[in-house]
Formats: C-alpha cells, structure tokens, sequence
C-alpha cells in the first residue's frame, strides 16, 4: 500500500564532509499529500539530509526514488525541474526586485524574446490569489512583512517545483498569528496532494501541523512515527536519547537572599525616544532578571540601552553608588558587562575566527590593544571553557563557524565567562539550539547566578522564564508594563502582562 | 507611480534639466542641437563604456580594467590598421573577440576562484595597460578609408548639430543595454546577484554564467569603447584614457545605480554621462574657469549621490518598521 503513495523515497544516504561523517545511512520517505516533520537536535543532520534532497549537496552514497524513478538533482535547478521546491529561513528571495520579478525569476514569461512585465504582474497576482493574498506585486518584496514574504516563498516554491515542498525551519522569526497564517496555507497545500517536509524546533507546530515525524541524531536516523498518538516525552526523547530533565527554581528560597542586599545596579528613569519608554531597573548580585514580551515589545531594545549599544536620552545609571555613563559597549565591558545578542551568527560570532580566539576576544577588549592576550593564555582559556561548557567538537582551532549554533552559543558565553562579568545580559540565549544544548544553557544560567553573577535573560519561551528567573519584567508597546516577583512568575502571570498591561499595573 | 528604487534616478533627471536650464539661461547659445551633438560624440566612448559599467556594478561588482582595455584596443587597431595594414573591419572584429574573452576570463576569476572583483580587474587593468605599452608607447596615427568613411558619417540635425557615427553607437549601445537590463533574463539575473547572491542561487540563477556573462558584455563594452575613442582621436595611444572607469563609475552612480548593486537603471548612466558632459561644456563657455572644475563639481556631485541613496535606504526602512510596528 505504501508504494502507490510514496512520493519521495530516499534509502540509505550517506553524506561526510572532510571525512567526518554527517549523514550515514538515513531512509526518508515522503508520501502525497503529508506534512512530513524533520526533527533533531542541532547538527543532527536536518540540513544536510535537505540539502541532498534539493540538490545543493550531492549524496556519496544511497539511492533517492522520485514517485518510482531513480533520481539524483545535482543542482536546485535541476531539483526544482523535478519537482522538488524549497523555502529557506534566512536566505530566501530578493529584497530588491519587486513581488512580481521574485516570483518568476528565471522563468519570466516571454514575448519576442523579451520579458513581458504586463503578463508577468498579472500571472503574480493570480498565482498569490490562490494563498489569498491581495497586494501590490509591482512592490519591493522588501515592503512586505516576514509572513508575507515567506508566503510569497512559498508560493514560488510550489509553482516552480509542485510536487515536493521543503521547509527550512519556515516559522524562526514569525509571531504566533503569522505561524497560523502560513500553516494554514500549508494545510491546503498538503490538501492538494503535495508532500510537505518541515524542519522545526517547535514541538508544538510540529502537533500542531505535521502527520508523521523523522528524527535524526548525530546524522543517524531514529526513526519515523506517525504523530498520531506519539507521546510528546516519547518524541522528545527521540530526539534527545536520553530523557529530559526538567529545570525548577525555588523561587522563595532565592528571593530572601536577593532581597537582604540593596541593589549595586541601578538604571533609573532609563529610556530612549522612539525605542523604550524610561523605565527603573535594579540588579542585585546573584539574580536573575527575566526579560519578556512579544517580539517588537522593546526587548531587545532594553538590552541595547543597558549595555550601551544605544545612547538613553533620559535618566542615570549608578554602580556601586556612582553615577556611570554607559554611552557605548567599550564603557559597559570596562563596568563588567557582558552580553550575548539574539543575532548570533551576524551580532555574536567572528565566523572565520577559530573557537579560541572567539572566546578571547571580550576579554582582549577588557584588557585593551596594548596588552595583547598570549597564545598560552588563549589556549588555557579555550581548553577550560571547552571542558566546561561542553563545547563540541573540543577542538579550540577549528573556526567557529563550523560549529553547530548550541556550540556556538556556549563559545560566546565563554568569551564573556573569560571575563568574568558582574552583570551578564542573554538575549534569546537558547534560539534557534536544540532541548539538549537548551537544557545544559539554563542549567548554566542557575551556577552562575549561584556564583554572584547577575543575569539579564531576554526570551521568548516563557517556560524558560519562569524556569530561571527570580524576577521577570514585562514589556507591551516599548514599556516596561509589569514585575513580576518570586511565586508570581508564572506563564500564565506574563500573559496576562502582557495581554492587558494596564489590570496588571493597577493590581 | 514612482518605485523608491528610482528615485534616484528621477533626481538625477531633475538635477540634469535644471543645470541644463540654469547653464542656458547664462549662455543662451547653449542651447543648440551643435553642443548638444558634440556633447554625445565627446562623450560616446565613456558612454558605452559605463554602460557596461552599469551592468557590473548592478551584479554588486566593480571593472577597473575599462580605461586600461580602452587604450589598449585602440593601440591595438591603430597598429593593425595603420601598421600592418589590415582591413578595419577584421581589426574591429578581433579586438572585439580579444576583450570579450578578456572580459569573460575575469569573471571566471571572480566566479571559480572567488577573487573579489575589485582585485581581479584590478590585476586585468595593469595586465590590459601593460600589453597596450608592449604594443606601442608612441601615439600611432591611423587612417584608412573605411574608418575615414565611418568618420565622415553624420546627421544634420536642424540646427547645424551633427549626430555623428559615434553618437548614434553610444545612443545604439544604451537603448540595447537598458532593454537587455529591463527586459530579459539576464537582466533580471543581474539585479537578483547584486540583491543577494546567495538567494540568488538558492532561486536558481545560473550565478556562475551570468558572472562570466557580465563581465565578458564589460570586456565587448570596453573594446568598443575603445574603437570609438579610436575613431573620435584619428590614433591609438596606450598612455589614454587612463581613469577612464572611474569617470564610468561617477556616471553610473550619478545616475542613480546603487553602489552595492541591485538597484540602479542603464537609463540612469546616460544622465550621469549627460551630466558630465554638461559640466565639460559649461566650463568651455564660460573660458574663465580651469577644467579641474569639472572634477571637483562631479566630486560634490558623488557625494551628493551617495547620501541621496543612504537617505533612500534609510527611509524606506523606517518606513517599513514602522509598518511592522502597525501590523504588531
């Protein structure tokens, strides 16, 4: 029976670069008309196993079957002529060209030999028709919202390729509204018939859309479940191999020897015009600040004013009761700040750079150019944090960039850990990594905090929040509209925040 | 409705018409269909140079070899013609295929060995200049009848201008490059490199052939370029048209195509030539000023160009964040 529905059938596929291996002997198969989930943790092999498919890797070994034929895409091009279509995160259309030229680059309609543009828009606006969009196609793409280009994604995707669609972890950047509207494309997508591949590290959009579920592990297969009746713990130990531990703070207990001290942190009446709303921060030595908020609420714009990267326009900061100006990230390092952006790969990471001179490079800043960090100490430094945090593959001169993004996080860490700041800020700190790596960062969280250290942790994922923080903030609108303290740091307390700020404040 | 995108552009066109306006309204004479044809004939060779310009920097690239293989082509005709006597047509049409390959050789440089464009031509311009003084260091005259006839061709406009061969291949070369650019593939496939190259490829643009393909179409520009500025001198001389590409740069970004490619239209670069001419022919009528002046205006210029587009950019963003502050 599965013949008949097997859409895409690949066997065996093995993949290594430089001779370490990242695929070996993975079977995937994709029927019509399923949203197929491809799950594991961060440099399991999802992206490699994508690329194979869609022709911008080529596989050393396995056999690839397309509705029965044997097929081998050796470019995107040739993956897209076969029917197989992709929707990257990051890197997807032009921002420069207009609705109508991103969807039919490279396959403009013609008359004469020449582009025909009226042809064009109108196919644009009868092809968007079909995924219920209404806009300007004669616009830069670069005018619309992230939803909306990943529709626009989608769209050219399916009309190029029709038969296979891949999804490249689609929802990164989308707030919850957004995921619906894009899923619910998918839905009638996968109504069609088309088989729909989609890597996501949300659990929840993985119930919430997929029919069956692939994980990977250490670029081997664990196996593929329908969703149906798969027990999350069970998926999540799939994933993981080992089960999850869970992270609980004793609020209370933390509480009481937060409040015995008085604040050497403080940020008074602190805001800049047009970014963040003034706002009063105090910091004391071994807590934890949570940071919450809907995307675009101001969050990391906090965290930009305290560590400087914006000038406030209003208010003072004090350390240790003298007035300080953090007017700029060399001045907030000098004071013992640290801080980890939500960016990782364009704000945080020298991509070139190997893991030991990445973690070196705050501490050389702290130091200053005329004394330069030796290369024993860069290696002392290097070697300790990789025993430390973790970090695989313990090689301190392999480039950074090759490391999977959990590992990259905990370089970062390192170079602030080098140090040893008073005051750590983490925006996002477990985005875009695996439960395993989130689990070890959380954990990581609570022994430094433990250690003296102050955290200012910004997230999304309010679990994480109330797992960690002894005190969350909640920002609507750039404002800082609610605190939260000790038993009240809830999910459902941040919610209701940030759904309605102002019952919050009053209470 | 006007694209943000063109707003440059449309500048440029303003600030033209309104320089052309202010320049006749001090020397009435000015306006005739006499300078504005000897504007296009001074002008033809830098014109179909930048043309080709237009397309490198759209694709997010540079070609600094232009000046260099414009010199180089003529040395090049002047001594197969005027030396070795070989008939012009089949000088013109070899030193086509020469900078063609040229041209093509450096984008396969840039594409398979990923050599920043910047260095390849670079290593093209000293490379073009060094063959063009292998050939001959001495200025050679050359005439023949074929180019005396290609010389003597012209169209009276009424007036007294004339539209000589030259212009009319530079007028030819723009209105063939803004369709090329507009209305085809290619074209399409030039501002989708210049936006991104690694979407680009993602979206199946054949990056590696339209690489090779912008900078051979550079190297055929240059080479004609080159005949043309054989044709206007009477002379090939491998000390010429040194800089030649970055007066080609200044035309393309006067005209509006965005420095880092991608946006940017063959159009625009006519203006910015025009631009350059005007001020070329303002400094010969007023005879007072020195001609460096036309560097310094074309360098105020520049400048003002370059932050016309950081506003544009730095507009349209706002725009959209605030847009997304709306939606949120």
């Amino acid at each position: 029976m599965n013949t008949t529905h097997t859409l895409l059938d690949a066997r065996g596929i093995n993949k290594s670069f430089l001779g370490i291996a990242a695929l070996e002997n993975v079977d995937f198969s994709l029927r019509h008309g399923e949203v197929h989930a491809l799950l594991g943790e961060n440099g399991a092999g999802k992206s490699t196993l994508i690329k194979i498919l869609t022709g911008v890797y080529n596989r050393d070994g396995g056999t690839m079957m397309l509705e029965g034929t044997e097929v081998a895409p050796a470019t995107v091009a040739e993956a897209q002529d076969l029917g197989i279509g992709t929707v990257y995160q990051e890197v997807n259309l032009l921002e420069n060209l207009t609705v109508a030229e991103n969807l039919f680059l490279g396959r403009q309609p013609r008359r004469f030999g020449l582009v025909d543009k009226r042809e064009m828009r109108r196919r644009a606006r009868a092809l968007l028709q079909d995924y219920g969009l209404d806009i300007d196609v004669d616009a830069l793409l670069s005018s619309y919202s992230v939803a909306i280009r990943q529709i626009i994604a989608i769209a050219r995707a399916v009309d190029l390729s029709g038969k296979v669609l891949v999804l490249d972890e689609p929802t990164a950047s989308l707030d919850s509204h957004e995921v619906e509207m894009v899923f619910s494309v998918l839905r009638k997508l996968r109504d069609r018939g088309l088989g729909i591949i989609i890597i996501t590290h949300f659990l929840n959009q993985v119930y919430d859309i997929a029919d069956r579920v692939t994980v990977l592990r250490n670029g081997r297969m664990v196996g593929t479940r329908e969703i149906a009746g798969l027990p999350r713990m069970e998926l999540i130990s799939m994933m993981l191999g080992r089960d999850l531990q869970h992270i609980t703070r004793d609020h209370h207990a933390l509480e009481e020897t937060v409040a015995a001290t008085s604040a050497p942190i403080r940020f008074a009446g602190y805001g800049k015009r047009g970014s963040i709303a003034p706002f009063d921060l105090d910091i004391h030595p071994g807590e934890v600040v949570g940071i919450a908020g809907l995307l675009g609420s101001g969050r990391t714009e906090t965290a930009f004013l305290l560590f400087g990267i914006d000038r406030p326009d209003s208010g003072t900061a004090h350390i240790d009761g003298e007035a300080v100006k953090i007017t700029s990230p060399e001045a907030a390092i000098a004071h013992g700040f640290g801080f980890c952006p939500e960016e990782r790969k364009s704000d945080g990471i020298i991509s070139e750079f190997s893991v030991s001179e990445n973690i070196a490079l705050a501490l050389q800043a702290r130091q200053g150019w005329a004394r330069p960090v030796s290369a024993r100490q860069k290696a002392e430094l290097a070697d300790e944090f990789i025993r430390s945090l973790d970090i695989r593959p313990p090689d301190p001169d392999r480039p950074i960039k090759f490391l999977s993004g959990g590992n990259q996080q905990k370089a970062i860490l390192a170079r602030w850990l080098a140090t040893g700041p008073r005051l750590l800020i983490l925006d996002e700190p477990t985005r875009g990594i695996d439960i395993g790596a989130h689990t070890e960062i959380l954990r990581m969280i609570e022994r430094l905090c433990a250690d003296g250290m102050s955290l200012v942790v910004i997230s999304s994922e309010l679990e994480e929040l109330t797992a960690v923080a002894h005190r969350v903030i909640v920002l609507a609108d750039r404002r800082h509209v609610a605190e939260l303290t000790g038993g009240a740091v809830t999910a459902d307390n941040i919610m209701a925040a940030i759904a309605d700020p102002a019952r919050t404040e009053a209470a | 409705m006007i694209h943000t995108r063109n707003l440059p552009f449309v500048a440029a066109l303003a600030i033209f018409l309104l320089a052309y306006l202010a320049c006749v309204l001090q020397f009435p004479n000015m306006l005739s269909t006499r300078v504005l044809g000897n504007l296009l004939t001074d002008n033809a060779f830098l014109g179909i140079a930048a043309v080709g310009m237009t397309f490198v920097i759209l694709s997010g690239g540079i070609d600094l070899s232009i000046g260099s293989v414009i010199a180089f082509t003529s040395v090049f005709v002047a001594s197969m013609v005027g030396s070795l006597g070989v008939n012009p047509i089949v000088a013109f049409a070899a030193v086509l295929a020469i900078s063609t390959t040229f041209g093509a050789s450096m984008g396969l440089m840039i594409r398979f060995l990923s050599i920043p464009p910047f260095v390849a031509t670079l290593a093209g311009m000293f490379l073009a200049r060094g063959a063009a003084y292998l050939i001959s260091t001495q200025s050679v005259p050359i005439s023949h009848p074929v180019i005396d006839a290609i010389q003597g061709f012209y169209f009276r406009f009424p007036g007294g201008g004339r539209l000589t061969a030259m212009a009319m291949l530079m007028l030819v070369v723009f209105v063939v490059g803004a369709f090329v650019a507009g209305r085809t593939r290619f074209g399409a496939n030039v501002y989708a490199l210049g936006g991104n190259p690694q979407s680009a490829e993602l979206m199946g643009v054949p990056v590696g052939r339209t690489t090779i393909g912008i900078y051979a179409l550079s190297g055929f520009l240059s080479g004609l370029a080159g005949i043309a500025y054989t044709l206007y001198t009477s002379s090939g001389y491998s000390l010429a048209t040194v800089g030649v590409e970055l007066d080609a740069i200044a035309a393309v970004v006067i005209g509006g195509t965005l420095l880092t490619g991608g946006a940017g239209l063959v159009a625009g670069t006519f203006v910015g030539i025009l631009i350059q001419g005007l001020i070329q022919t303002y400094i010969v009528f007023d005879g007072s000023l020195s001609s460096w002046w036309t560097k310094i205006v074309i360098g105020i210029l520049l400048f003002t160009f370059i932050v016309l587009q950081r506003a544009i950019v730095w507009y349209s963003d706002r725009r959209l964040a605030e847009g997304r502050l709306k939606e949120a």
